[in-house]
């Protein structure tokens, strides 16, 4: 039995102003907000973001630039070794960021290796192997009798796909990787060096790439079964017709109308960074960081995650719980049949 | 095929890293609170208390509207559970606040199985949680949440101390639920006899080892206001959704002859205290005690209870499978069990039967038979009797022909004395 009640107060109250006992009828609910911040806020949150693409994209320069400090492995790493591994390497890095008093646990996944060597087979199975095994740790965790309170979070939330700035159209590669990743993992591409590409340039080549990508069927993020709303689809609409982001990453500083920005500093002009006009660095900050952080691990949990699991639990052949009174044999249902 | 190799850099911890420029992530508190506000929030309520100790009435003061038309009727013969859902909006917060009350509590002759009822309520949401996180297609995010944040324990003001039933109720409540204890109707109690009451409740309480909820204090922003509400508690509320005009102003009173109890007057009674704990500090940390630690103890002690157990990290993954494999080939060999017993005992029966229908067909072939016999004894005794009297009609025929012989040779003989003869004769038939 639900009845709709409203209390008496008038509407214009602040969100999370303690009030006054005199003040008539305010009941004080939206003080649950507040109170989810501060948790928020004490807890702290985690962000696992992977990098893949050939080597000398830029990535680790990109994730420099984008976190503004030192983040990429090169950076952790005391002698960097400029070889590429004979072998796809998975490298995570974690970080601890605090801004404004919000602390964040930042993992750098780079993937040294990635479409590098001469035969690219099958190199997305390690990548592939690697978020399946987060997903099962985290399923292990969760499934365990005695549970920790806070599960760690290592699932992978996002990968940053690099999309070599040639400017015709998708390599096979890119094609077959985006393809089987996107149904495990939110990937987001982008032009990496977009600074090679004239204004033109860059648009035919974003246009090509979309048409690929809708004719491949990949769904990258945002996708778009999971609009919520109408005002959410308008928003990721307007996303979905920039994406690829077309993106230049730099960490040097340099003077620019009396201002100190990050550029890239040429012989015909400086590039700056976080300029609109320049390049779209500053929409992949603002949509992967500013604005749909939460979004991305939202779906990472409530959707990715979810569909490995049951891939997994229908695997292990059924699961019969007993209870007092019934017994529920819940059948093998209709297998999501996952690529690979 | 190229295969992988996972390092993991700087160790366990991570390294700190100063931040040279603002990346903008601090927005991340606020994408999470408009998540939630999308989403909306639920709330569970359970009051537990005496009846007439004014349970609905505080709600609906706590929550400013009102709630229920008509009081709950009081002729059930065990304790019930009546829970009703609201939907309440403040400026952009949507709560989908549940209240459930226990309707009949106290009132039996014999209270011991008066919290069972309630037990077994809060199990029920417990395992209702349980169930659907552990299907295989489930779905969390949109799951409205049943289970029980905070339990009010009314106490009646009798000045004194606890009553048995208090103390047996919130013994077995307290690891299953956050209780607040109030003391209901202090209006009763003038201030001195309170002081010494709650002391009273608060030892009796330590001395029965009751974990009744104490407010967080490790969160700096809180942790001064809410250990001074710790020492305040129980709290001592009253409830009214009058309201009184004092001075220019209506506030929400009780009126006696003798004086108007302010319900939101501090110096009056506590429930301002009580609003500011419940609701305006210590929501979020009810919903996530419920989670963490209740809900978490009820699902450890359910599957423990059902045979599964940890298994140390270098075993085989997921060997959950095989318990639960184990327990399924368990359980269909007792049904196979079963079902055989029950298939013998049905052949049983059925032969039973058999035998027994097979008995009275004898019986009736008996019957008949002795029937038929009857029958033709009858028959021939009958025929008997017949051929009897065949016999006597056929000498009676014999006789009347040899008479008539006789007659006629008479008649021949003389014929005068047939009429005399004719008399005779007349006479003689």
């Amino acid at each position: 039995m639900s009845e709709s009640a409203k209390p008496h107060p008038p509407s214009s109250q602040a969100k999370g102003e303690k009030s006054h006992a005199g003040e008539f009828g305010y009941v004080g609910i939206d003080a649950i907000l507040e109170q989810m911040r501060r948790k928020a806020m004490k807890q702290g949150f985690e962000l696992n973001i992977m990098v893949v693409g050939q080597s000398g994209l830029g990535k680790s320069t990109l994730m420099n630039t984008l976190f503004k400090s030192k983040v990429s492995r090169k950076s952790a790493q005391p002698n960097p070794e400029e070889r590429i591994p004979k072998t796809i390497e998975i490298k995570s890095i974690s970080h601890d960021i605090e801004e404004k008093g919000v602390r964040m646990k930042l993992t750098v996944i780079d993937t040294p290796g990635f479409g590098d060597h001469i035969n690219n087979e099958n190199c997305w199975q390690p990548i592939m192997k690697f978020i399946n095994d987060q997903y099962e740790a985290y399923l292990q965790e969760e499934i365990n009798i005695n549970r920790k309170k806070r599960i760690p979070d290592s699932r992978v939330h996002c990968c940053i796909y690099f999309i070599p700035p040639t400017g015709h159209c998708l390599r096979p590669l890119d094609v077959e990787f985006m393809r089987r990743l996107s149904k495990v993992v939110n990937i987001v591409p982008v032009i990496a060096k977009a600074d090679t590409l004239t204004l033109e340039e860059r648009d035919f080549f974003k246009q090509k790439i979309r048409e690929e990508l809708r004719a491949n069927e990949i769904d990258v993020y945002p996708q778009k079964e999971f609009d919520e709303d109408a005002e959410d689809r308008m928003i990721n609409d307007k996303i979905r017709e920039m994406i690829p982001f077309a993106v230049v990453g730099s960490d040097q500083e340099y003077q620019v109308n009396g201002k100190r920005i990050l550029g890239r500093k040429t012989k015909w002009g400086t590039i700056e960074v976080e300029n609109i006009a320049h390049c779209e660095f500053a929409y992949l900050r603002d949509l992967l960081i500013r604005t749909h952080m939460q979004n991305i691990k939202d779906i990472t949990s409530s959707i990715h995650f979810e569909t490995y699991r049951v891939r997994r639990l229908n695997e292990s052949n059924v699961i019969v719980f007993l209870t007092k009174k019934t017994t529920k044999v819940v059948k093998k249902g209709s297998l999501k049949k996952l690529v690979d | 095929m190229a295969s992988t190799e996972i390092a993991r850099q700087a160790g366990e911890g991570a390294r700190a890293v100063p931040l040279s420029g603002h990346v903008g992530f601090d927005s991340m508190p606020d994408q999470l609170v408009n998540k939630s506000v999308n989403h909306g929030f639920c709330f569970n309520i359970l009051c537990v208390g005496e009846t007439g100790l004014g349970k609905s009435t505080l709600m609906d003061t706590l929550f400013n509207t009102k709630f229920e038309g008509e009081p709950t009727q009081h002729n059930q013969p065990g304790v019930t559970l009546k829970s009703n859902t609201y939907e309440l909006q403040e400026s952009n917060v949507r709560l989908k606040l549940t209240m459930v009350n226990t309707v009949g509590f106290g009132d039996q002759i014999n209270k011991e199985d008066s919290y069972k009822s309630i037990v077994e309520f809060i199990d029920a949401q417990f395992e209702a949680y349980l169930q659907e996180e552990l299907k295989i297609k489930r779905t969390l995010h949109s799951y409205h949440d049943t289970r029980i944040h905070a339990c009010l324990y009314f106490i009646a003001p009798t000045g004194h101390s606890l009553k048995s039933l208090d103390l047996v109720t919130m013994k077995k409540l307290d690891s299953k639920v956050n209780i607040i204890p109030i003391i209901a109707k202090s209006d009763a109690i003038s201030k001195s006899e309170l002081a010494k009451f709650k002391i009273k409740i608060t030892s009796e309480l330590v001395s029965n080892g009751v974990q009744i909820y104490q407010f967080p204090t490790d969160d700096e922003s809180v942790a001064e206001i809410n250990s001074t509400m710790n020492s305040h508690l129980p709290f001592a509320v009253v409830g009214s959704t009058e309201e009184v005009k004092i001075g220019n102003k209506m506030v929400k009173a009780r009126q006696y002859p003798w004086g108007t109890v302010q319900v939101e007057n501090e110096n009056h009674c506590d429930f301002v205290k009580l609003r500011e704990m419940l609701i305006r500090v210590n929501m979020e940390d009810l919903r996530e005690q419920t989670h963490t630690r209740h809900y978490e103890l009820y699902r450890r002690c359910k599957l423990e209870e059902m045979g599964f157990k940890d298994t140390d990290p270098d075993s085989k993954p997921f060997s959950l499978q095989e318990t639960y494999e184990a327990k399924r080939n368990e359980f269909m060999g007792e049904l196979q069990k079963k079902e055989e017993e029950m298939r013998q005992m049905f052949v049983q029966r059925v032969k039973e039967k058999e035998a027994e229908l097979k008995e009275a067909e004898k019986e009736l072939h008996e019957k008949f038979d002795r029937l038929k016999k009857l029958h033709q004894d009858e028959k021939k005794k009958l025929e008997e009797k017949k051929k009897a009297l065949d016999d006597e009609v056929n000498t009676f025929k014999q006789k009347k022909t040899a008479a008539e012989l006789l007659l006629n040779q008479a008649q021949q003989a003389g014929g005068s004395t047939t009429l005399k003869r004719d008399k005779e004769r007349k006479n003689f038939f």
